[in-house]
Formats: structure tokens, sequence, C-alpha cells
């Protein structure tokens, strides 16, 4: 858990940095739809993970801002620079929450005096009611934390009160939890149980005697006893330590343990050793010390010896079984195996050109070894995907016990591993996702009972390989979409046209629109229409998909398709002209000719006829202006997007092509339809083709 | 099975923190909203440990310790009192009444979790 609030301030604190310059352009730019959008979708997700954690402060006040942007968004409102005064304020109010320990009283003065301010921009709206807080706030001194003191190993007579059972302690469960905070051996010692008729049943003579190695310190063995250490005699003494120079592997010997223990004096020492037998057993013979005294010491004995032997073994880097290392240094080492993935390429179209044999060995062992190579270090940065599951189920019971909604979650394949850039990224479109499911997809638990289900919602999230993809599926067993309401909506909105014959998944999309809500009333979980697009946005930097399906009545599945990485990708390289492009892979479905007949046949509209099916195309050629000879036969690559069958008209399809993504300059990087460029064998650039916004910019014009 | 545990405190919002925490960690819980309430349902009922807040009307949190060691069903269950800081004599008072241990008004949720799993072992 804490954990998992760490992880929330570094993304609060990334969002309140984009919000800032958000807010800065915004100066420059009033109008800017995008940027009020920007703004926006930040303070959702502040506010929304922030409840998530507990930052109830963060939430409630951040709810308030959003409210106003809300209105700005719908241009019931417009940008002033008071707005942005006071917007900025808030976003240093919210810096100031975030550093705040969570449950600790928090300063609200500038708080109430930005939302006062906020109030007077807009005094013809209501503002929600500030949720008081009637739990008192607590301070206490933090459970003592794991000091850093080395490793030190402790003797610890633990004789309790006779009556300690009367008390409803267990002191056994005392012993174990010392056994809890190292390597402990324990002895017990009977010799002071009393004959049968004079034993009491309720009391305890029973005393333990404990030898313990451990890196927490004193304190937390003092801590184990709190609540007996009036009644109980307790005896804690250092008897060995890590930080002592101290080459000697031997321990003192018995009778000196038993001397420093009080269980033997020095003078009968002297007594026993002068008879020279083994010194326990003449102890216990001559019936100075218990037999059970005696084992004891030699357990302290033979414990330190061990500890001491293992120290003096083990170098001072352990070697473990998993080792960090900056995440810097992985992404430098994935950049160095695509550099050398580009020039393997090269060198191969080489060798194969030169034909010499032995070159072209070389050429393809190193094409092996660099495949292994690639395959390797993208291994390195892959993880879990189940950290982020666990994250959810919190979630879950939170926001489905605000809306008093039962609702359990499940999950599977939480083993599934992807690249740790694309799971952080995965966070917010997931929360998202699921938060719409419990406030909108689950019904209340009287509603599902009269649509004849169980009382118990379930949302269901789990992930699986396919391919070279990961699919996330987010379920949930709720009402479903409304299919007619979100075409409705979608024609209202000009989305799509009143008449238009779509798909049930075309129509599904539009929830992903931004601003496309259908919800009559905005809760404080979600209803504004921000979140699905925040889902769109996250997809699509990932270069992923998403699909959704549903039945009313019964449920909607949400589905992510994420690339497993986002260093190297399998695509299609094709050529126009001269120039080489390249398509993702994993969207291209099937490579049909165009001929000069079909073109002919479909009269000027772009569309082909592929086995029956008509599906529209653009050609690439136009569309980049690539003016030199058209080839009569041309090809059409068709590929689904978000569900669209769409065919992208080239010259040639080249091949496979195993691309090494390399970002464009600030030059280029706001061209539209090109994602990346990736450098080929004979050292040319070509460009990877954003299929999803060439359709999009098609669509448009 | 889940562990049953009872919390007796005449506060209803103590309670329902204390009892939202306990189920939110797996246990079961059953309140009774003073002492006398507690010790006529501990009479009858089995629990695994108790939760008591010490100044309760009818009959206060040393009564119903004395009480719950005096009787049979419930004899040797762990007893955590919650106290505030200032009443260090109450809280003597309360372990020899029999207490096992003790929180400290206010607390946080893992505090309790965390006394609660130490006296349950």
């Amino acid at each position: 858990m804490e954990e998992a609030i760490a992880t929330y301030r570094e993304e609060a604190g990334e969002l309140l940095a984009e919000l800032e310059t958000s807010l800065l352009d915004l100066e420059e730019t009033p109008d800017d739809n995008e940027l009020i959008n920007r703004v926006f979708r930040a303070m959702h997700t502040i506010k929304g993970s922030g409840a998530m954690f507990g930052f109830d402060e963060i939430a409630s006040f951040t709810h308030e801002v959003e409210t106003v942007f809300d209105m700005v968004r719908n241009g019931k409102m417009i940008v002033t620079k008071r707005l942005l005064d006071l917007t900025l304020k808030s976003r240093d109010h919210i810096t100031y929450l975030l550093s705040c320990p969570l449950g600790e009283e928090v300063d609200r003065s500038d708080g109430d005096e930005i939302i006062a301010g906020l109030r007077q921009l807009v005094p013809q709206i209501e503002m929600p009611q500030k949720g008081s807080s009637d739990v008192p706030v607590i301070n206490l001194p933090p459970v003592s934390e794991e000091e850093l003191a080395n490793e030190s190993t402790w003797r610890i007579r633990f004789r309790p009160a006779t009556n300690i059972l009367m008390c409803g302690t267990n002191p056994l469960s005392l012993v174990n939890e010392l056994r809890d905070l190292g390597t402990a051996h324990v002895v017990a010692q009977f010799d002071e149980i009393p004959p049968l008729d004079s034993l009491v049943g309720e009391n305890c003579y029973i005393y333990w005697d404990v030898i313990l190695t451990t890196t927490r310190g004193e304190d937390a063995i003092k801590d184990v006893f709190i609540f007996v250490e009036d009644d109980c005699d307790i005896r804690i003494e250092l008897i060995d330590k890590s930080g002592l120079i101290d080459k000697d592997q031997g321990y003192k010997k018995l009778g000196d343990i038993l001397v420093e223990r009080g269980d033997l004096s020095p003078v009968e020492m002297q007594k026993v050793l002068t008879l020279q037998k083994r010194f326990g057993e003449l102890l216990v013979e001559q019936g100075i010390v218990s037999p059970e005294k005696v084992q004891s010491a030699l357990v302290e004995q033979q414990h330190v010896k061990s500890v001491r032997k293992e120290r003096s073994e083990t170098p001072q880097v352990e070697a473990a079984a998993s080792i960090r290392v900056p995440a810097e240094r992985l992404d430098q080492l994935i950049n160095l195996v695509g550099e050398m993935v580009t020039v393997q390429a090269h060198l191969s179209q080489v060798s194969m050109a030169g034909g010499d044999a032995t070159f072209i060995a070389i050429s393809e062992e190193v094409e092996r070894l660099t495949n292994e190579l690639r395959d390797t270090a993208l291994n390195i940065r892959m993880l879990p995907i189940g950290s982020t599951f666990s994250k959810f189920k919190r979630l879950v019971r939170d926001l489905s016990s605000e809306l008093g909604k039962e609702i359990e979650m499940e999950t599977f394949g939480a083993d599934t591993e992807l690249d740790k850039t694309v799971i952080e990224k995965l966070n917010d479109p997931l929360v998202h996702i699921i938060r719409n499911s419990i406030d909108h997809g689950i019904e209340m638990p009287e509603a599902r009972k009269a649509a004849g289900k169980t009382s118990r919602g379930t949302v269901y999230l789990g992930a699986e390989h396919s391919g070279d993809s990961v699919l996330v599926t987010i379920r949930d067993d709720g009402a479903g979409l409304d299919r007619d309401r979100i075409r409705a909506k979608a024609v209202e909105r000009g989305l799509i046209s009143a008449t238009a014959d779509v798909s049930d998944r075309e129509i599904y999309a539009q929830i992903f629109a931004p601003g496309f809500s259908t919800a009559e009333k905005v809760t404080s979980v979600s209803g504004r229409g921000v979140g699905m697009d925040v889902v769109k946005r996250g997809i699509d930097g990932l270069r992923g998909t998403i699909g959704v399906d549903s039945v009313q009545g019964s449920g909607t599945t949400i589905t992510l398709k994420i690339p497993l990485t986002l260093a190297i990708i399998d695509s299609l390289l094709v050529k126009i002209g001269k120039d080489h492009f390249v398509l993702p892979l994993a969207a291209v479905e099937e490579c049909v000719e165009l001929t000069r007949e079909d073109i002919k046949n479909s009269h000027g509209r772009n569309l082909a006829n592929v086995r029956g099916a008509i599906i529209p195309y653009i050609p690439l050629r136009q569309h980049f202006c690539i003016t030199d000879q058209q080839p009569d036969i041309e090809q059409i690559v068709i590929a689904d997007i978000h569900g669209t069958k769409v065919g992208f008209v080239v010259d040639h399809v080249v091949g496979e092509h195993q691309t090494v993504i390399k970002s464009l300059g600030k030059m280029y990087r706001d061209v539209k339809g090109v994602s990346g460029a990736t450098i080929l064998g004979d050292g040319t650039v070509a460009l990877i083709l954003d299929m999803g916004v060439l359709l999009q910019s098609v669509e448009e014009s | 099975m889940a562990k049953l545990i009872m919390s007796a405190d005449d506060s209803a919002s103590v309670r329902q923190m204390v009892a939202f925490t306990l189920k939110q960690n797996g246990y079961d819980v059953v309140e009774a909203v003073d002492g006398k309430d507690a010790l006529n349902k501990l009479a009858t009922q089995k629990v695994d440990m108790l939760l008591t807040d010490l100044n309760m009307p009818n009959m206060d949190g040393i009564g119903l310790i004395k009480g719950v060691r005096a009787g049979t069903l419930n004899k040797f269950i762990p007893i955590v009192m919650l106290t505030t800081e200032s009443n260090d004599t109450k809280k003597a008072e309360g372990k020899a009444a029999g207490a096992t241990g003790w929180i400290v008004k206010p607390f946080k949720p893992e505090q309790l979790i965390a006394v609660v799993k130490k006296v349950l072992g």
C-alpha cells in the first residue's frame, strides 16, 4: 500500500507539471480546446486516483476546480486571466496537499480562498458541498521502522508472570513473534514446573531462552513484549554483533556463558572444572545446573558459531537472485541493441550482395546472435502486470462501497509480462475503464435482483498473450451499453450521421470521443465523458487498439490489445516511388492487388472490392504527393483499425521487417500520420506510418 | 473460519470505524454499546477477542474486563482496551483487571490491525 501511495504521489507530480505547462500555454491561446481538455483530464486523473488512495482532501478540492473547467470545456465559461491565476494557485495547493502525510491535518486556508475565488467567477453555479470529515484526525508515532542497524545476536530470557494466561496473552505467540524477527533458537525451561499436586492448571510455569540473530534493533525486540513488560521478567542482552571486528569464529566456552547468564557462579565453575570431564555432563551430573539450562547455553554457543561462520563465508555483496538496475541503463541497453539490429541488417545486405560464402556465414551468425540479444534485452524490461492489478482491487472496493454497490473483482493472468514502460502507461486507461464499469456498468443491487441477476456484480480484469501483443480484458456483468442512446447522442453531436448504417462496434467506439457522455448526472466518480477519451489517447500512445463488445442487460467487455514492447516492432516494409514506409504489422490483415481495372470500376471513389466486401482505401502516393511513375499494378495493404477495415495503397510490398523505432526530431514531431522513423539496412530512413491517424485525417478532409 | 471479535464502545462512530477496519481485514465483528450489553452477550456467545472502550455508561471497561475474567465461556480470551494517552492510571487498572493489551486513541486502522494480530497470535 505504501508503495502504491508513493506511486500516486509521483504520478500526480507529473500530471501537475503537465498541468502547469498547459495552463501557461493556455494563457497564450485561451481558445485552444485541446489545452482545456488537457487541463481537465489532468484534474480528473488526480482526483480519481487521489480518492483511491485516501487523499480525500485532494479529491474534494480537485473536484471543485475540475467542475469549473468542465464548464469552460462545455463553453459555459471563457478562459480569463483570473481563472488561470486561480487554477495555477490550485496546482500549487494540490502540490502542497500531496506533500502532506496522509491522514494528517492540512492547512485548508489557501484551498478555501481559491475555491471562494472560483465561485466568484461562476456565481450562478452551485458548488457541491465540501465533504466534511467527522472521523477524528489521528496522530500517532509511526509503527517502529526497521532499524538499519547491523545484524546482531541477542540473548533473551522471557520469564512470563505465572498468571499471564489469565490476561489472555499466549506466551508462545510472543516467542513466535521473536522468531519472525530473524534467526532464532528457542529452548524452553521446565525447572520451575511444580509437582503435580501443587500445580495450578491456569498458571504458566515455563520460561524461554531465545538466541536471536536479527538486523532489527533492541527496540523491535522490546516491542514484542510491549504489553507484558511490566509483569514479566524479560532480559535482553547483546551477545554478538556483525560490526565487531572479530575474526574469531569460535565463541565463549559453555561455562562462561552460564556464568554470564547467572545460572552458575564462577566458584562453582572452577570447582567442576577441576573434575576434567565434559563440562556440561558434569554440571548436570552434579545437579548444579538443570539439563535444559545447559542445553540452552549449548544452543547459544552453536548459534553464534554458525552465525559467525556464515558471516565470514558470505562475501560483502550478497549474490542475490535478482539485482536492481536503474531504468535508464536498461533504456540505454535497448537503444544499443536497436543500433545493433540496424547495423546487422546492413551487414546482411552487404554480405548477400558480395556473395562470399564465408562472409555470408559470418553475417548469418551475427544475425542469429543479434536476434537472441534483442529478445534477451527486451525481456529484461518485462514485468508481470499483476502489480498493477492489485492496485485496482482497492479501487473497486472503495468505489463500490461509495456507490452502494456490491462488486467483486476477479483477475487472471497477473503473471503476464509486459514492458515496464507499457505497464506504467496502462495505469490511467485502466483506472478510467474500471471506474466506468463500476459507475455506469454494474447496476445497484436491487436493480440486479430485479433483472434476475445476483445482487453482487463482478468486474473481471485479465491479461493474456496473443502473438506479439498482450490482450487486457476488462469485463463486467452489468447493464451493458445502450446502443440506441449512444447512437442518438453521437448523432446529436454530429459524430455520425443520422442515416448512416454503422456496425455495433463502430457505435460503441463513439464512447471514446472527447466529452462524450450519456450520463444524466455527473457523479464524483465519472460521467463527464473525459475518462474514455483518456483511455483512447493512452492506448493510442501505446500503439494499441481498443475493442468494445456489449450485450444489453448482460455486460460489457473492453479488450485492449497492447504491443509487448515499444522499442522494436514487427512491421511491413512497403515502397512508394523511391521511398520506403513501414506499417506496424499488428494491424495488417492482408495484402491484395489493385489493378487499373479496379480503379476504373470504382469510379473515383477509392473503394475496392475484396472478395465481395467493399473496402475503402487511401492512396498513399497521392496522400504524400509522390509524383514519379506509378506502376500498373499497385498493392493494397488492408488493416483493421479500431474495428474498421481500411486499405492503404502502395507500389510494392517489400516484406516483413524488424523495425527499431526512432522518434522524430522536434521539427517533425507533429506531422500527422507519421509516428516515427527507422533506419533500414542500407542506411536509408523509412517513415513509420500511424494508420489510425492517417485514416482520421482522410475522414476529416 | 474468520475470527470473531467483539467491539464494545458507546460511541457509534468508533464502533463503526473499528468494525469496518476489522471486516476489511477478514475478521467478523459483533458489537456492544456498553459494558453491560457486552457482558450479557459474552455470557452466551464465544468470541476470539474483545476490544473495549474504558469509559462507557452502565458498566465501564474495567468492570467488563473483570466480568469476563470471572466468567467461564470467554475467560481466557485476549482483551484489548482503547484508552486515551493521558490515562496511565486507567491503563494500569485495566491490566490489573486482566486486560491483555491496549491501544491509545486516536489510532490508525493499521495500528488496530497490528495489535489485533499480535494478541490473537
